[in-house]
């Protein structure tokens, strides 16, 4: 154990690779000395294992209809209450916690290549290349957000892919601009030219040498917009056109639970605590994150 | 020297504005052809389900949706450049006025909104960045990260269920009581102006017991923002040069920290300040939609989900213009107060 | 003269609002006395011009705005009584109908109504030709016959000549529809804009002669109306009704409970529940023509086969939904016409029966059930129904996927016939039995590009047979003859059709103690405000 530590924090790694999970390690340390974070931390840890184990822990079936058991206040057969339909919310915000991951999953491996490809196509190139493509970002950055994500859903039709896609299609800018300020700094550095000189093909400069520069920034910036995303996917479903029925999307919940907010308000309640709770947990440790991972 | 930079100035107002027309051209376009690609009829708003074939074709030749897309856009550019924004077909006014009926309904919101965020976040801010590592600073991360991760549909519906159903502190959803509705003049559409200029209080009040609940929950949102960008400014400026100086001289804490610490930190606020508020404008649709208040984004939002073309052009078109407006504004501003950006 | 009148309302208006600020105490719980608020969901306006109006909540408008020449009884809906006419009559051929006007009737304006505004009114409504002209043109009556049919024999006299020797009941019937409703001539005339008959003008502004004049209409906020003490009906009990666009049925509760509107007009089950609890509040209700339904296109091959359409009328728990969601505000009902109707049955022949289903489903080679979607509007209760019928039908291995939507794109891709199932609701046109068999039972041409697109049409449903059965009833003059045939008709549809019908409306009124008198029609055109009193 004591070589353990002794190998993580040696100040002369003799190889890369002790080099590297050195680092990983003094950065988990400071990740560590922040409590916020690692409440953070607990949160999303705590999130995958619901997901994981949802059958487990769900005490009925989410999707199972119970029509006179509809509307049941909070009690000791159901933690959360019944919705309109008579199904367990408390089973049905365990089940969700699988359709947010899948959300954020999903927003996250299609928003990063259009933004990375976007940004350092528009970095590397320049001139009138980097004009259109960033006159382009403009004009996606002027729309508000959610109308384009919710006519992007209109366009493409119901379901949790599209409202991913749709998503994607609209918070892509910001990663572009990211992009494009890394590769604008890379662009003229000795390593690039260097490479060049041997004759590789733009293509390949771009795709092989400047996107992987570019990968961290864009993913401290990711699990900063985590929270933005879950978010905006419950916009979306708030607004109808999130996730399709019966499916337990919590924006869709708490929409449900609208027309009965002042009577029954468990069923509006609870499933917004699980999207408070979840934001909260990205929000806190993606702050972290971004303190050990980005200097400035 | 100065005229040369007046002009250089120039230059660059001049090439800005291009590329804003050259934006707001775009913003027309994409939003043109995503709506007329939805799949949702625009005659059915027209004409509604029920009616016969012939009376369809005839509204549909009347909106021009016989022609390509292409030569619709041609002819709907045309039109907006002669000052004609066309007709909402949802509520049958010229999207003009339309526009001039909603917009200053969301201005009134986001406008207390960002006035919250300011007098909340900035002395959260300033707190935070004195006391770094205490629980002042804790408070305000956490404050700051809880603006962040609460849904605000939600928020608003956990406040109309708390302070108007329970507590019956506020008023409820809509923009005033239904008894005032009718007797205030619009002067400005600013519906808070129009009763003070009315001297009419009572509808005041009224007004002001609709409006406090969603602008309050704007203002959490911009509160988060300005607070967070408050702390790490003035983070900066107390680790410059002029402040250890002002402290050696024997200049009192507050001082320092309020008039010159604060001062230097406003520039780039300005800019945060700025954006925040061009966010509440253009992304209040949740907040509009709970509190059934009838703004520029639930206008937008109801005219695209029924395929009304000319509102939803004019409504992006508003909102696009804001939105670089504003940060044309701030780029301008930065520039002229900070020698090093120009 | 028209100036006059203007100055006249001015001064009235100003009136009305100073007398309704001093009325106004600093507690804002509470209307005006002279003054009846109702929450309500307007968003459907697009005009309040009676030519042009079809929408439920316009309807309601000009029902109490507008006077025809006869309505229907409320009391009886197969009873026409006169409005503005006195007398009328129909020629031995039946072909020919003759109006007489009441004396000294009298338009809002003062102008004196006679039979040239009958003329115009007709003819503004064929030429203008809107979404529910045809309720006039189908009698061939268009805007280049127009002034040859209808007729002013005298100022007192009208003549109107149809094309075919319809049913009487039939004509009259549709005559007491909004588009029939007389418009003050002189009044239209001076707001003439590019020989558009008023239309544009007339959204939002009235020419009429009923209870209520219209004073103001700001699309998905409110309506206002005065009232007129000269009606012929006699004078309006309550001077001023104000109706406010309230979308969500828990906030028009909470305004009513607290006391900030006088009536909530949409409340769903759990509210009306709780409503009908508190002594402060009254409900009353009505029977509406609205018919909640199912449409199952013949397009997709397992609904051409007739054993799958009636399975899934046996899978649907319609006793369920009706107790745990709709309860109150939708009642049972399992035929095209509505209750009160003329040809109207009661029969509800199907319940919720899983293992006749599961038969039936086996005769047509689905012993595994099968995956079908249905297109759902976003709104309550109709996505609730929609995840109630989901979980019933798994039941026998039918998997229903919903698909979300909102309402004008689910009804785009239902008309454009591209769907499995849609779940819609049809309201009548007017109120005759025709509106509905037309629509549910007629389908001339079956090809995509057919000039009727009825819903037999939309759910790509050939029934020629049916088609001709029920175009020729038209013309059954004899009223006993004509229902019998309508019963019967019901009754095939029931068994072979491809609509699973569910329920029909029930429109409820929440309102104070304090206020009563509303009166809930058939139709929205007939729920009429002139008896509301405030005590």
């Amino acid at each position: 154990m004591s070589n353990l530590y002794a190998y993580l924090t040696s100040e002369a790694p003799v190889s890369r690779g002790q080099a590297r999970l050195a680092q990983a390690y003094r950065r988990w340390l400071a990740l560590k000395a922040n409590p916020l974070a690692l409440v953070g931390l607990a949160i999303v840890v705590l999130l995958l294992l619901a997901a994981a184990l949802a059958p487990v822990i769900a005490t009925h079936d989410p999707l199972a209809q119970n029509l006179d058991q509809r509307l049941l206040a909070p009690s000791a057969k159901h933690w959360f209450g019944t919705d309109a339909l008579g199904r367990d919310i408390f089973s049905r915000i365990v089940h969700g916690t699988r359709v947010t991951l899948v959300i954020v999953l999903l927003v996250v491996i299609s928003v990063g290549p259009i933004g990375l490809l976007i940004g350092t196509v528009a970095g590397y190139f320049g001139g009138w290349v980097d004009r259109v493509l960033m006159r382009i970002t403009d004009i996606f950055l002027a729309f508000p957000r959610l109308v384009l994500a919710l006519a992007f859903v209109a366009v493409l039709g119901p379901g949790i892919e599209n409202a991913c896609i749709a998503i994607a299609l609209t918070a892509w800018p910001p990663y572009a601009r990211v992009a494009r300020a890394e590769t604008m700094v890379v662009r003229n550095s000795d390593y690039i030219a260097a490479v060049r000189l041997q004759g590789a093909s733009n293509t390949r400069i771009v795709l092989k040498h400047i996107m992987p520069v570019c990968i961290p920034s864009l993913i401290v910036r990711t699990t900063l917009d985590m929270a933005g995303i879950i978010l905006t996917a419950a916009g979306l479903g708030f607004l109808g056109l999130g996730a399709q029925p019966p499916m337990p999307e919590w924006g869709a919940m708490i929409a449900n639970g609208r027309e009965y907010i002042f009577d029954q308000w468990w069923v509006a309640t609870f499933p917004g605590l699980a999207i408070c709770l979840v934001a909260l947990g990205f929000n806190l440790l993606g702050d972290g994150l971004r303190d050990v991972l980005d200097a400035r | 020297m100065a005229s040369k930079q007046a002009l250089s100035l120039a230059g660059t107002v001049g090439r800005e504005l291009t590329t804003v027309a050259i934006t707001l051209l775009g913003l027309l376009a994409v939003t043109f052809f995503i709506a007329r690609v939805m799949p949702v009829d625009p005659v059915l708003a027209v004409v509604g389900d029920r009616a016969p074939a012939d009376v369809y074709e005839r509204a549909r030749l009347e909106l021009g949706l016989d022609k390509p897309l292409i030569v619709q856009f041609w002819i709907y550019l045309q039109k907006v450049f002669s000052g004609d924004f066309g007709k909402s077909v949802l509520t049958s006014n010229p999207v003009i006025e339309d526009i001039k009926r909603v917009f200053p309904a969301t201005l009134e919101l986001a406008t207390l909104g960002t006035l919250i965020g300011i007098s909340l976040g900035i002395p959260l801010g300033v707190l935070a960045a004195t006391k770094q590592g205490r629980w002042p600073d804790h408070l305000a991360r956490f404050i700051g990260l809880f603006g962040y991760s609460v849904p605000i549909f939600w928020l608003g519906l956990m406040g109309l269920l708390l302070f108007y159903a329970k507590l019956g502190w506020v008023s409820g959803p809509g923009r005033i009581g239904v008894a005032y509705q009718d007797f205030i003049e619009p002067i400005t559409g600013v519906l808070l102006l129009d009763c003070a200029l009315q001297g009419d209080w009572d509808a005041f009040r009224n007004a002001l017991s609709h409006l406090i609940l969603p602008s309050a929950c704007l203002g959490l949102f911009s509160t988060a923002y300005i607070s967070r960008m408050t702390r790490s400014f003035m983070i900066q400026e107390l680790q410059q040069q002029y402040i250890t100086t002002a402290r050696v001289k024997g200049m009192s804490e507050a001082r320092v920290i309020w008039r010159h610490g604060l001062r230097n930190a406003m520039v780039p606020l300005l800019t945060v300040i700025a954006l925040s508020y061009a966010n509440l404008l253009e992304g209040s649709v949740l907040t509009e939609t709970v509190f059934a208040w009838p703004g520029l984004g639930r206008y937008i939002t109801n005219s695209l989900l029924n395929a009304d073309m000319s509102a939803v052009l004019g409504g992006t078109i508003v909102v696009g213009a804001i939105f670089v407006g504003i940060n044309l504004l701030t780029d301008i501003l930065a520039r002229l107060v900070d020698p090093r950006a120009r | 003269m028209h100036i006059n009148r203007r100055h006249a309302l001015a001064a009235g208006a100003t009136l009305l609002a100073s007398t309704a600020i001093g009325a106004v105490t600093p507690s804002f719980a509470q209307t005006p006395r002279d003054t009846v608020v109702m929450a309500k969901q307007i968003d459907d306006i697009i005009s309040l011009d009676p030519a042009e109006v079809f929408e439920f909540s316009g309807s309601e408008v000009t029902g109490n705005v507008y006077d025809r020449l006869v309505n229907y009884d409320v009391n009886d809906t197969t009873k026409i009584v006169g409005q503005l006419a006195e007398s009328w009559s129909a020629s031995a051929d039946g072909m020919t109908y003759t109006f007489k006007l009441k004396p000294n009737l009298k338009f809002h304006s003062g102008n004196a109504i006679t039979a040239a505004d009958v003329v115009y009114s007709f003819q503004r409504a064929v030429t203008l030709n809107k979404s529910p002209g045809f309720i006039i043109t189908q009698f061939g009556i268009n805007k280049d016959n127009v002034l040859n049919v209808v007729k002013a024999v005298d100022p007192q006299t009208v003549t109107i000549t149809v094309n075919k020797p319809y049913a009487t009941s039939f004509f009259l019937n549709c005559m007491t529809s909004d588009v029939a409703a007389i418009v003050d001539s002189k009044v239209v005339q001076a707001n003439v804009k590019d020989n558009d008959f008023g239309n544009e003008w007339m959204k939002r502004n009235s020419a009429a002669s009923g209870a209520y004049i219209l004073r103001g209409w700001r699309a998905n906020e409110q309506y206002a109306l005065e009232a007129n003490p000269n009606w012929v009906g006699g004078a309006p009990k309550t001077r001023r009704i104000i109706v406010r666009h309230v979308a969500e049925p828990a906030s028009q509760r909470l305004l009513l409970e607290k006391g900030d509107v006088d009536f909530a007009r949409n409340l769903h089950k759990d509210q009306l529940a709780s409503a009908r609890s508190n002594p402060d509040i009254t409900v009353s209700q009505g029977d509406k023509g609205y018919i909640l339904y199912l449409g199952l296109n013949t397009k997709n091959p397992h609904f051409a086969k007739p054993e799958v359409r009636e399975a899934l009328k046996w899978l649907t728990d319609y006793d369920a939904i009706e107790r745990n969601i709709v309860a109150g505000t939708f009642a049972s009902h399992q035929s095209f016409l509505p209750k009160g109707f003329l040809g109207a049955i009661s029969e509800k022949p199907y319940k919720y029966d899983v293992a006749k289903a599961k038969a039936l489903l086996e005769k047509a080679g689905l012993k595994d059930g099968f995956t079908v979607t249905m297109d759902v509007r976003n709104t309550s209760p109709i996505s609730d129904i929609a995840q109630a019928i989901q979980s019933q039908w798994a039941a026998a291995g039918v998997k229903l996927e919903l698909l979300p939507g909102d309402g004008r794109a689910t009804l785009t891709k239902y008309r454009a016939r591209t769907h499995d199932i849609y779940i819609g609701q049809w309201g009548p046109d007017y109120l005759d039995p025709h509106t509905n068999a037309e629509t549910f039972a007629i389908n001339e041409s079956n090809a995509d590009d057919a000039r009727s697109k009825t819903l037999a049409w939309r759910n790509a449903w050939d029934i020629p047979e049916m088609t001709k059965k029920t175009l020729a009833n038209v013309l059954e003059r004899d009223t006993e003859k004509r229902k019998a045939v309508y019963e019967e008709l019901q009754r095939e549809h029931q068994k072979t059709s491809p609509f699973v019908i569910m329920f029909q409306q029930i429109e409820v009124a929440a309102s104070r103690k304090n206020v009563s008198g509303f009166r809930i029609g058939p139709s929205s055109s007939a729920n009429y405000y002139w008896n509301i009193v405030k005590g």
